[in-house]
């Protein structure tokens, strides 16, 4: 298919969930798995008109367990594969997800989040979902997470994580939430020879060389090649512990390396995959971290606390996982307290608790409504007075 | 019963009955007995000697030495991939 | 001719014999499965490397890990979606799934229908054990009323699933059953599912020594071949609702098959696509 069906250039006044769906267009997805959940059915709706008309595969599958497993099967058979989805789904695709990072299967989860927990408030805003998409399935595991705060960033997120997850082979979340979802606003899509698209590490041995193993890493970046169905490599992908050849191999050694291996591949490398965007930090003595929708209102309140006087700065995360732990122990010798206002009770606040010894304060409600500039202002205010 | 001749397929002195050759591989035997219960024409039993996890393997009954037809059924039902006939050149023809 | 004693076989060409012996129980139906399915690759003029094999959880999902295939091992009743997108991402292989009944109708029940509406052109191969094996013979979705199980030690009082009743209902191309003693008929039918486009069953009646000939009196794995030996009818043409598996009542047999075999386009998501302009 032609990469101008593709890739639509120009300037679009755009929802966000059509931006994330131009994004996995733009990225060139060839499969999407998904099922409808409200916030997020809208990046299902417009893919499933977009991708049948450029030769890729739309599936609506029977629940989020089946598309996440579709997705890492569509994977290894050398697909980019992509699903959208909120809260409840994504619990649902826990158990896949935990797959993905297992087999080393680069895929793409968009979640546009609602009120929560359990079916919560589907039509309306939440940022709740932060700690299940680092640690909701189970064991340990790294996976990138990247918290778009407009529609434009709907789309540069969801090809950056196409990037991502192809690069160090494993699941990326685009952890928009509702507000920015149903958010309309402009997007600009540059030209298809302008979308960065990062290839995945193949094998430099022929199928049948009996000294190739596929699940051996072999370079510094501890990401091994990656093998697709049918190319005749004959190779076994295992949910189990399994040995560099892909053998399963359930005992504590094997484990520890294969786990290690797969959470140092991404721990190790976070200077190459965290991003963030810094605001009026260098002479902040009060820093606020915010992301998604709350970052907008975090920048409003900042700006006018500025116009106050106070000296604040904001810590936009780009990706939310992994957490920029650095700057914050850097921030820590400089600013006097941290302020992190969320969609939720304290998720990030907690992460950024982890970090610092200074005061966190965090600005929080349960969701259903955006987080307004003024109680971030009113506690930034506070907090300028007390420190 | 004396004196009745039975009657006999026509081409019956250029059919040649296929002979098999048993081949088996002791090690990966669980001793299940499939084979040996299984075989149409009853030409294994276990043998006295065990594999090194305490199976008995199967091996030919004496006696039935020429009795394998090689009809693979006990090559495709075993569970261990243990065992295999293929079919003998036969020299000698029929009785 | 006495026994000449080798170390290799010829359907090895079709395993990973680094991976041999298998962990399966002395007398598992798998075994035999696996040796079927094994024939019927190299009998389907596929070559080796466009079959893929993909399975979820439990004993038999480890087969494709001793196939010389590109094999997958996923999670617990998610195999069927992870090999339709094998399948419609690749659509030159040859995709099978080889789980077992509480792996596939259990936790997995849900795809297993929506595979066969879709009529995603993969195989599914079915050990039917009756029981979750690899756990330690608790009761599967499959288990015969009043069999038991160590989660149903005074019998089991769940009516279990008709497998080819339901695979038919679903809308499979190809439904059939037998048991892992007819494994010529086995392998013919998987060598027919393989040339099939669409959505194939093979429901595989299968002893469990451990895990259900022991708690339900039956005895060792042998025994239990005796009893598929002596109560299997072959009827292709049975009336699927009557295909239940009743242990008490000696007086019903056990009915094999081959008995759905029809024509359907197979799921293409890009048909409407291609039917444009017609």
């Amino acid at each position: 298919m032609s990469d101008q069906e593709r890739v639509l250039t120009g300037s679009h006044f755009l929802l966000g969930d059509h931006a994330c769906a131009e994004g996995a267009m733009a990225a060139g997805c060839d499969l999407f798995a998904g099922y409808p959940i409200t916030p997020s059915t809208e990046t299902a709706e417009r893919l499933a008109l977009r991708m049948p008309a450029v030769g890729a595969i739309f599936l609506q599958m029977e629940d989020e367990l089946a598309s996440m497993s579709a997705l890492v099967g569509a994977s290894l058979a050398g697909a980019r594969a992509m699903s959208a989805t909120s809260g409840p789904g994504f619990a649902l695709m826990m158990e896949n997800i935990g797959m993905a990072a297992m087999m080393e299967a680069p895929c793409v989860v968009v979640n546009i989040q609602r009120g929560a927990p359990s079916t919560g408030l589907p039509t309306l805003v939440g940022q709740s979902d932060m700690m299940q998409c680092k640690w909701g399935s189970h064991g340990d595991y790294e996976i990138v997470a990247y918290s778009p705060s407009s529609p434009q960033e709907c789309f540069d997120h969801v090809i950056k994580a196409f990037n991502t997850a192809d690069r160090w082979r494993i699941p990326v979340f685009v952890m928009a939430d509702e507000l920015i979802g149903h958010m309309t606003e402009r997007v600009v899509i540059p030209p298809a020879d302008q979308i960065p698209r990062v290839e995945r590490k193949r094998p430099r041995h022929k199928p049948g060389d009996p000294s190739f193993l596929h699940c051996l890493a072999e370079d510094e970046d501890l990401v091994p090649p990656i093998v697709h169905a049918g190319e005749g490599y004959r190779v076994n992908f295992d949910s189990l512990t399994h040995d560099e050849k892909g053998y399963p191999a359930t005992f504590p050694d094997p484990h520890d390396r294969l786990v290690r291996r797969l959470v140092n591949k991404i721990r190790l490398h976070t200077d190459q995959i965290m991003e963030y965007e810094e605001i009026f930090l260098d002479d902040a003595e009060l820093a606020v971290i915010a992301y998604g929708s709350t970052a907008r209102s975090a920048r409003r309140a900042v700006n006018e606390a500025r116009k106050d006087g106070i000296r604040v700065g904001l810590l936009r995360l780009i990706t939310v996982w992994p957490f920029p732990e650095n700057k914050v122990r850097e921030l820590s010798k400089q600013v006097k307290a941290f302020v992190v206002p969320e969609v939720n009770l304290g998720q990030m606040s907690r992460e950024t608790e982890r970090f610092t010894s200074l005061p966190v304060i965090g600005v929080n409600h349960a969701g259903g409504v955006m987080m307004a500039p003024d109680p971030i202002f009113d506690t930034i205010r506070e907090v300028a007075k007390n420190a | 019963m004396a004196g009745v001749s039975v009657r006999q397929p026509l081409d019956r002195k250029a059919v040649r009955i296929p002979r098999g050759q048993l081949y088996i591989i002791p090690e990966r035997c669980k001793g299940c007995r499939f084979c040996i219960d299984f075989c149409p024409r009853d030409v294994l039993v276990e043998t006295t000697e065990m594999n090194a996890k305490g199976y008995h393997y199967p091996v030919v009954a004496e006696g039935k030495e020429d009795e394998c037809i090689a009809c693979q059924f006990c090559s495709i039902l075993c569970p261990e991939f243990a065992i295999y006939t293929e079919e003998t050149v036969e020299e000698e023809s029929v009785e | 001719m006495p026994e000449i004693l080798v170390e290799a076989h010829p359907i090895d060409a079709v395993f990973r014999t680094d991976r041999l012996p298998h962990i399966f129980c002395p007398g598992c139906g798998i075994g035999p499965t696996m040796h079927a399915y094994a024939q019927a690759i190299l009998e389907s003029g596929i070559p080796k490397d466009q079959h893929a094999c993909v399975s979820g959880i439990g004993c038999t999902a480890r087969v494709p890990g001793y196939m010389d295939v590109d094999s997958y091992h996923t999670t617990h009743g998610r195999s069927i979606p992870f090999a339709l997108a094998i399948a419609l991402v690749k659509p030159e292989m040859e995709v099978t799934v080889f789980s077992g009944d509480g792996d596939l109708f259990g936790i997995g029940g849900n795809h297993f229908i929506h595979a066969a509406r879709r009529n995603v052109d993969i195989n599914v191969i079915c050990i039917n054990n009756f029981n979750y094996g690899m756990t330690g013979g608790q009761a599967g979705p499959t288990l015969p009323l009043g069999a038991k199980a160590t989660t149903a030690p005074y019998g089991n009082t769940e009516p279990p699933f008709n497998l080819p009743y339901l695979a038919a209902a679903c809308g499979a191309v190809f439904v059939a059953r037998w048991t892992a003693l007819h494994v010529r008929q086995l392998k013919d039918a998987i060598l027919r599912a393989m040339q099939k486009k669409g959505f194939t069953f093979i429901e595989v009646l299968s002893p469990c020594p451990v895990g259900f000939g022991s708690p339900n009196d039956i005895g060792d794995a042998i025994e239990e071949v005796w009893l598929y030996r002596e109560r299997c009818v072959v009827n292709h043409d049975a009336y699927l609702p009557d295909l239940e598996i009743d242990l008490r009542r000696k007086d019903v047999p056990f009915v094999m098959g081959n008995f759905v075999d029809i024509d359907k386009a197979p799921f293409d998501p890009l048909a409407m696509m291609k039917n444009k302009g017609e």
